[in-house]
């Protein structure tokens, strides 16, 4: 099977000078018991970029994102974040690494034995933070950004599915990661509930310039964060050529995984006007 | 095929107690090492120990009552209902408290602790957990660990208090013993061997119990069925090791010729 990889070279652009990626997949091939889930891919996300991954159930989607924290090692290939390779590194190698990645699992994985206030100050108490007025400060500048400082002494069995995944994208961010990771942010939620969590997502790249990964079913959140940006003075998604800036598509690419290979991985131009009948029906 | 398969199977089966091994001395060495969790470990010391009591307790007297109802009969025999107290004693404290106990709180806790670490497996808490910077063998083993090692011990200690009241409660009842009869006759039997015995055996027993249920819990595969299978594998798991255990330590202890 021929892989569409995309023609352009994202950093070479317009004489944009190539920097590191924030993340960089080379060849990269993973089996489960002798099964492939993972066959030689490869692709990159530069800095501020967003990349949105689509694939069929069981393609390797989730695989994938725990390959980049190092939850998972590859057999073969590296996993580059920022430029440093993480295969050979130990489990306690890859925490100033994880450091720079947030990640929202596709349930939200929230510790249900602890409050939401417990679940967002996680990661500071882990970084020995002692001091609980910062702590409390820090935990509600981030529940406030996600809107839900009301929330706090609630447990996560008492939320709803979207505000269980707002609590994990604050959870996330509380130490200001340059890199996030959203396994299906929007899956199971109704229309008005997802698109709360696309300009979520929109917001923290576009305002905080953090480079984003989204693993999607729904075509239409990809679009959502390939055509629209956050405007923080309107407080909403704006089109991205209305807001002067070069066109949000430049900085938003495809990747589509088909039985563990890359299948495709380009532009929004480019997918959108590729004839391949695969792409035809995951678009229809 | 079959061969191949077979071979699998004893090389799947050589790899799991190799990882168990390393999985036993990483968990061990974590108490020496930070980021210890204290507050993971008294929450766990309340749960295990704490929560045990009731069921352990109420065992140990039940057991207690009967065995001196059942030697009772054979005693009574003999006319020698007065070694009541002695058989009762050192039946509990060597091995019946021990024992019970283990069973008890295996039954109870490691399937507690692999269906609460399963679910956290398949429902990503535990990778959540480590890409917000833990190690979950500190943060989720170690603390289960040192609570069930500190706490079994005690429970055994009680349980063998309990089992000999309950054998009292009987005799005075049944064989119409009196209390100091009884006690007497209870007391003078222990010596320190028994009590050295039973009361190192929880020891071993502790990290069976915790190990073994945590050990199914992180293998937890499939989903929400999976973790129903694992509590159960825990428990069967942790029973069969424990009665293992009780068998060689004991056979061990007679080959140094420590009683
Ligand atoms: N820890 C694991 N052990 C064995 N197989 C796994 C594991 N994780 C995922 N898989 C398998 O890898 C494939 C891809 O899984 P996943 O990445 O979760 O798919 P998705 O694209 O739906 O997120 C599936 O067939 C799954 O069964
Ligand atoms: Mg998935």
């Amino acid at each position: 099977m021929d892989s569409l990889i995309g023609e352009s070279k994202p950093a070479l652009r317009d004489g944009v000078p190539e920097i590191t990626p924030a993340v960089e997949l080379r060849r990269v091939s993973l089996s489960f018991e002798e099964k492939p889930v993972l066959d030689d891919v490869s692709f990159r996300l530069g800095a501020g970029e967003t990349l949105v991954l689509l694939g069929v159930t069981g393609s390797g989607k989730s695989v994938l994102l725990k390959l980049i924290l190092g939850l998972l090692k590859p057999d073969s290939g590296q996993v580059l974040v920022d430029g440093q390779d993480l295969t050979p590194l130990a489990e306690t190698e890859l925490f100033p690494l994880r450091r720079k990645m947030g990640i929202v699992f596709q349930e939200g994985a929230l510790f249900d034995s602890l409050s939401v206030y417990e679940n967002v100050a996680y990661r500071l108490r882990e970084e020995g933070e002692k001091d609980e007025e910062q702590i409390e400060h820090r935990v509600r500048e981030v529940l406030r950004f996600v809107e839900l400082e009301h929330t706090l002494d609630k447990m996560p069995a008492e939320l709803s599915g979207g505000m269980r995944r707002r609590v994990s994208i604050a959870r996330a961010i509380v130490s200001d990661p340059s890199i996030m990771l959203y396994d299906s942010p929007t899956a199971g939620l109704d229309p008005v509930t997802a698109h709360t969590i696309n300009v979520l997502i929109a917001k923290l790249r576009d305002v905080q310039g953090v480079s984003t990964l989204v693993v999607t079913h729904r075509l239409a959140d990809a679009f959502v964060l390939a055509n629209f940006m956050y405007s923080p003075e309107k407080m909403a998604l704006v089109p991205a050529a209305a807001d002067g800036a070069t066109g949000r598509s430049f900085t938003t690419r495809f990747l589509v995984l088909r039985d563990g290979l890359v299948h495709f991985w380009g532009s929004k131009e480019e997918i959108t006007s590729n004839p391949d009948p695969y792409l035809r029906k995951f678009l229809a | 095929m079959n061969g191949l398969s077979l071979d699998n199977f004893v090389k799947r089966k050589v790899l799991a107690v190799q990882e168990f091994t390393e999985y036993l001395t990483n968990s061990i060495r974590h108490l020496f090492t930070p980021p210890r969790y204290l507050i993971d470990t008294l929450i766990q010391m309340d749960v295990i120990g704490f929560g045990s009591l009731p069921i352990v307790l109420l065992t140990a007297l039940s057991i207690g009552g009967v065995l001196a109802l059942q030697t009772h009969r054979t005693l009574s025999t003999f006319g020698e209902t007065a070694l009541l107290g002695q058989v009762v004693a050192l039946s509990m404290v060597r091995e019946i408290g021990p024992l019970l106990t283990a069973l008890m709180v295996a039954g109870r806790i490691s399937s507690g602790i692999a269906s609460e670490i399963g679910s956290m497996l398949v429902s990503e808490q535990i990778d959540a957990m480590r890409a917000l910077g833990t190690d979950p063998l500190r943060k989720l083993v170690s603390p289960r660990l040192y609570a069930t090692v500190a706490t079994l011990p005690l429970l055994t200690v009680l349980s063998d208090f309990f089992g000999m009241m309950g054998g009292a409660l009987v005799s005075m009842s049944t064989a119409h013993l009196s209390s100091a009869e009884y006690w007497n006759s209870a007391l003078q039997a222990l010596h320190s061997e028994d009590i050295i015995q039973g009361l190192t055996k929880p020891f071993f027993f502790a990290v069976a119990i915790a190990l073994v249920g945590c050990y199914f819990g992180l293998h937890t595969k499939g989903g929400t069925e999976g973790v129903g299978r694992a509590t159960t594998q825990a428990v069967v798991g942790a029973c069969v090791l424990i009665l293992l255990l009780d068998f060689f330590y004991t056979k061990f202890l007679m080959a140094i010729g420590f009683f």
